[in-house]
């Protein structure tokens, strides 16, 4: 017997709830509300070129910050002994477990206006900051969600680095800018991928964080979505074009990062 | 001491509030109507407005477990924010809901869209006490689709300890009032925000043309500026906390922060305003319709509309609701406004497809407004990426031969 | 390395501080008598009663779980047999697999839930299907993102086991069926368990695919959480995120537990 007939189930499976659907954006997509064929769907996402750029600008910058709070503490992580190790894993972790929804109203009641660190900066006779409903709130909330994200993989690519590598590299008399360059950033480099993704994709199509940290006004791709299936501009033949040129540019830029990894993933062709 | 008497005191106050609150009594009700249903474990899906039905909150009447116990249907209740969405989610389909509530305007274009169904009125024997004055709108002229909830007015609900006394706050203007720039809030639907805004231009509220729209739509673009956040129901958070100092609402809600928060006040502008008429209706793909409309007839009960009306503080436009209310609610200015004040308001009408259409993509243009990007960006970023990924993967490719080539 | 130890235990710190603090005043406004978000009046545990009274977060808690036992119980059925199957598949197919598997994971979520969405409505309209966004789109959704999780965390125990032993037990006359689940089976275990929690969890934890294929009848926690936070805020929220939080550490404390004793008892096994 092949061993290979017991992945069928879900061969079929995948094909009806994955690939079904996503030709059913792409055929939306390229469709008017009659059913017509017309491309007047795709030019039009051209008008939303700011929003757009807006998505990419705050999800680039928010996954640049994790990175550079990530990497740090994924490498004391890593370099702490066994049980030390799994408890400092754990209290990093324990906040992802609870619903991003929580997480980011808890930052509404912080942020705001007469919330608690204006009142704290009020009493040492500063502020009040205007700070919710504005970007930097929308990439706070973005930061804080996604964080462990970035943490994840950098940590478990770097428990493989031995520190012998980098005694190895101190005794050479190599700096620590030196040591981090030479030594430490190409031996996690697929960390350093992985972690990118993984925070990017959900800051880039976010439409929660936007939404109650950037007050509605700061229009992300996924709010103009879900606007145009479930909100208050139902059109969703725009939406899923919207959606598809979304899809295609992280596929895209997917492509591109896996490449920089020089690692050669044998089953992945994109 | 004191704090035992205060304590009293409380329980005192809160026992001769539970009593005066609305209580359905078995007599008042047509048991043999309410009660054919019972034990057929049948189940209606509402979709309502957030905060629009007394909940059981505050001690007050919990209508949808009433109906639930005096029935034996089951109520899934769900919320939307905005009559939009509540369309959005009608047309995207995959759902079916027995009993929906939306405003003037939308019902008259779901009617136009046939997305309703008509309401047998043999069965919704309660109609009788909705007032000749809401029934028979231009909305529904014939009065077959729709049974009315509520109505009021929209108005501007600010703080009097953040507002400068000498503002004028009857106008539509204070909304554009550079002064109060980031402390004010907005409609985050387009209808109500474009109302507004046309208002602001001097035109109607139900733009005849696309360039009033256009104007409007410049107008709520520098409006933006000044803006804090577009909301619906978080305004009550957002102006009871002090977060904001002036926002346009419905009168009802109004009413909500004002109890809670004493500081705030409402105002009606002068330039008119809209009222609106909120109806329960059926739509088309109702699975039970005669539990839908013992549904309605039961919220035009008079004890359970004067609990909703009392609880959501909207005005009632059933009659005998109305008379069960007390004093203060029935002559409040803002649930009941002025006939002047009605007679400068307009209904929102439905309009024209290609002006909803326009509006909804203004709406969207409002929205993501911002720095202007060229409209190419997109395309020569796609080509950028497939380019960048291409010449990757042949680059790597040579070397791959180069190097086995070597070996 | 020690001596930049005070530096990094204060990075530490600062970091922890960063994740913890929200969390914690969210904790500590559930207490509050006030409504309001901004200043504590007096402790209360009224917003604990009235959250157990609340008929909508209970039912919400009740299909949450539901659907992600289900959800994750089929889905590492399939994905442990799907696994199986790719890791004897020639190497065009398997890419080919595996670069649908890694779609859902990579793809944007909200592209995800539209999707699925648009399926749903698509299945009802053209086919007469009497299927209604609920429960039961619901449950389709939450198996189809959480297999490819089982599946990548299966693939790597199989690619480590010996490719000789299922022919063997085959040999030794166990049919194609018994020798996968008397010797593959308990070989990748490890990895199927591992792959069940992450599925679990995703499902508990999943909002943006549920939004979209929810309906009337079914909703989950985070969706009841959404509805929530977009109307007049109560703190039963703040006392939602406190019983959340302590059931979460409570678990992560358990298993971190059982984990070091297990540790342990290896250890010295080796040692004896």
């Amino acid at each position: 017997m092949k061993s290979r007939y017991s992945a069928y189930p879900y061969v079929i499976w995948m094909v009806i709830f994955t690939v079904v659907p996503l030709l059913l954006v792409a055929a939306f997509a390229i469709t008017d509300s009659s059913g017509a064929y017309t491309l007047e769907n795709i030019s039009a996402v051209g008008e939303y070129t700011p929003v757009l750029m807006r998505s990419i600008w705050l999800a680039a910058i928010a996954t640049v910050l994790c990175l550079v709070i990530a990497y740090p503490l994924a490498y004391i992580l890593s370099r702490k002994t066994g049980s030390q190790q799994r408890t400092m894993l754990m209290l990093v972790m324990l906040p992802t477990w609870m619903n991003f929804l929580l997480r980011t109203y808890a930052w509404m009641t912080l942020l705001e206006k007469n919330g608690i660190i204006n009142r704290l900066l009020g009493f040492i006779g500063l502020g009040p900051f205007e700070m919710i409903n504005t970007q930097g709130a929308v990439v706070l909330g973005m930061v804080y969600d996604y964080l462990p994200f970035m943490i994840l993989p950098l940590y478990s690519i770097m428990t493989k680095i031995d520190n012998s590598v980098i005694e190895a590299a101190q005794d050479l008399g190599a700096s620590t800018p030196q040591i981090l360059r030479r030594v430490l950033i190409p031996l996690s480099m697929p960390g350093i991928t992985t972690g990118i993704t993984m925070v990017f994709v959900p800051a880039v199509s976010t439409f929660i964080i936007s939404r109650m940290l950037g007050g509605g006004g700061n229009l992300l791709i996924g709010d103009l979505i879900e606007l145009q299936f479930l909100g208050n501009a139902y059109n969703p033949n725009l939406g899923a074009a919207i959606a598809l040129v979304l899809m295609v540019l992280i596929l895209l830029c997917m492509s591109i990062t896996n490449q920089f990894d020089g690692e050669d993933k044998e089953d992945m062709i994109i | 001491m004191k704090r035992i008497f205060a304590l009293l005191l409380a329980l005192a106050l809160a026992a001769g509030l539970s009593s005066a609150a609305f209580a359905l009594e078995e007599e008042d009700l047509d048991m043999e109507y309410y009660t054919r249903f019972k034990g057929q474990n049948i189940s209606i899906n509402v979709y309502n407005w957030g905060e629009y039905i007394s909940d059981g909150s505050d001690d007050s009447m919990n209508v949808n477990k009433e109906f639930e116990e005096l029935t034996g249907i089951k109520v899934n209740y769900t919320n939307f924010a905005t009559n939009e969405e509540l369309y959005a989610k009608l047309k995207t389909g995959g759902v079916s809901y027995d009993v929906i509530i939306p405003s003037d305007y939308m019902v008259a274009r779901m009617i136009n869209e046939g997305m309703l169904s008509p309401i047998n009125f043999d069965n919704v024997p309660n109609f009788k006490h909705i007032s000749e004055e809401f029934k028979y709108q231009p909305y529904d002229p014939e009065n077959l689709y729709s049974v009315p909830y509520t109505w009021g007015v929209v108005g501007i609900i600010y703080n009097t300890t953040l507002v400068d006394e000498s503002k004028d706050m009857e106008t539509w203007d204070i909304l554009w009032d550079a002064d109060y720039a980031g402390e004010i809030l907005m409609f985050s639907n387009p209808r109500d925000a474009f109302g507004i805004a046309l208002k602001k231009c001097g035109y109607s509220m139900n733009p005849d043309s696309t360039d009033q729209l256009r104007e409007a739509t410049e107008a709520l673009k520098d409006q933006k500026y000044l803006v804090q956040a577009y909301v619906m129901d978080e305004i009550f958070d957002k102006m009871t906390g002090g977060e904001a100092a002036i926002a346009p609402y419905y009168a009802g809600d109004a009413v909500t922060m004002i109890d809670d928060n004493p500081d705030l006040a409402f105002a009606i502008p002068r330039e008119g305003t809209n009222r609106f008429l909120d109806a329960m209706c059926i739509p088309k793909e109702a699975k039970n319709k005669e539990a839908a409309e013992m549904y309605i007839n039961f919220m035009c009960e008079p004890e359970v509309g004067a609990a909703n009306a009392e609880y959501i503080g909207y005005s009632s436009p059933n009659d005998a609701a109305f008379e069960l209310l007390d004093e203060e609610t029935q002559e409040s200015p803002i649930i009941y406004p002025s006939d002047e004040v009605i007679e400068k308001s307009e209904f929102f009408n439905e309009l024209p497809t290609e002006i909803n259409l326009a509006m909804d993509k203004m709406w969207t243009e409002v929205l993501s407004n911002d720095e202007q990007y060229s409209e190419w960006f997109i395309p020569i970023l796609l080509v950028v990426c497939i380019g960048l990924s291409i010449a990757i993967n042949v680059v790597r490719t040579l070397r791959r031969k180069r190097e086995s080539r070597n070996y | 390395m020690k001596k930049t130890s005070w530096y990094s235990k204060a990075y530490m710190s600062v970091a922890l501080g960063f994740l913890y603090l929200p969390i914690l005043v969210l904790i500590v406004f559930s207490f509050n008598e006030s409504k309001s978000r901004g200043v504590f009046t007096g402790f209360t545990l009224d917003w604990y009663v009235k959250l157990f009274h609340n008929e909508m977060i209970l039912s919400a808690l009740f299909n949450t779980l539901v659907i992600a036992a289900i959800a994750s119980v089929v889905a590492t059925v399939i994905g442990t047999l799907a696994a199986i199957g790719i890791n004897g598949m020639k190497k065009w197919a398997k890419s080919l697999v595996m670069n649908v598997t890694y779609l859902p994971i990579i793809n944007p979520e909200i592209v995800t839930g539209v999707s699925m969405l648009l399926l749903f409505v698509f299945i009802r309209d053209k086919f007469n299907v009497d299927m209604e966004l609920g429960f039961f789109t619901l449950l389709l959704a939450h198996i189809t993102f959480c297999t490819p999780y089982v599946i990548l965390n299966v693939l790597p125990k199989l690619r480590q086991m010996d490719k000789h032993t299922f022919e063997a037990a085959q040999d030794l006359g166990c049919s194609p069926a018994q020798a996968i689940w008397k010797v593959v089976i308990p070989e990748i275990m490890p990895g199927i368990m591992a792959g069940f929690l992450m599925a679990f969890t995703y499902s508990i934890d999943d909002f943006i695919i549920s939004y979209f294929v929810s309906g009337p009848t079914s909703q989950t926690l985070p969706i009841a959480i959404y509805s929530m936070t977009r109307r007049k805020v109560s703190p039963q929220i703040n006392a939602l995120s406190t019983i959340i939080f302590v059931v979460v550490l409570l678990v992560l404390l358990g298993s971190n537990i059982v984990e070091a004793r297990r540790e342990k008892r290896l250890n010295r096994k080796e040692e004896d």
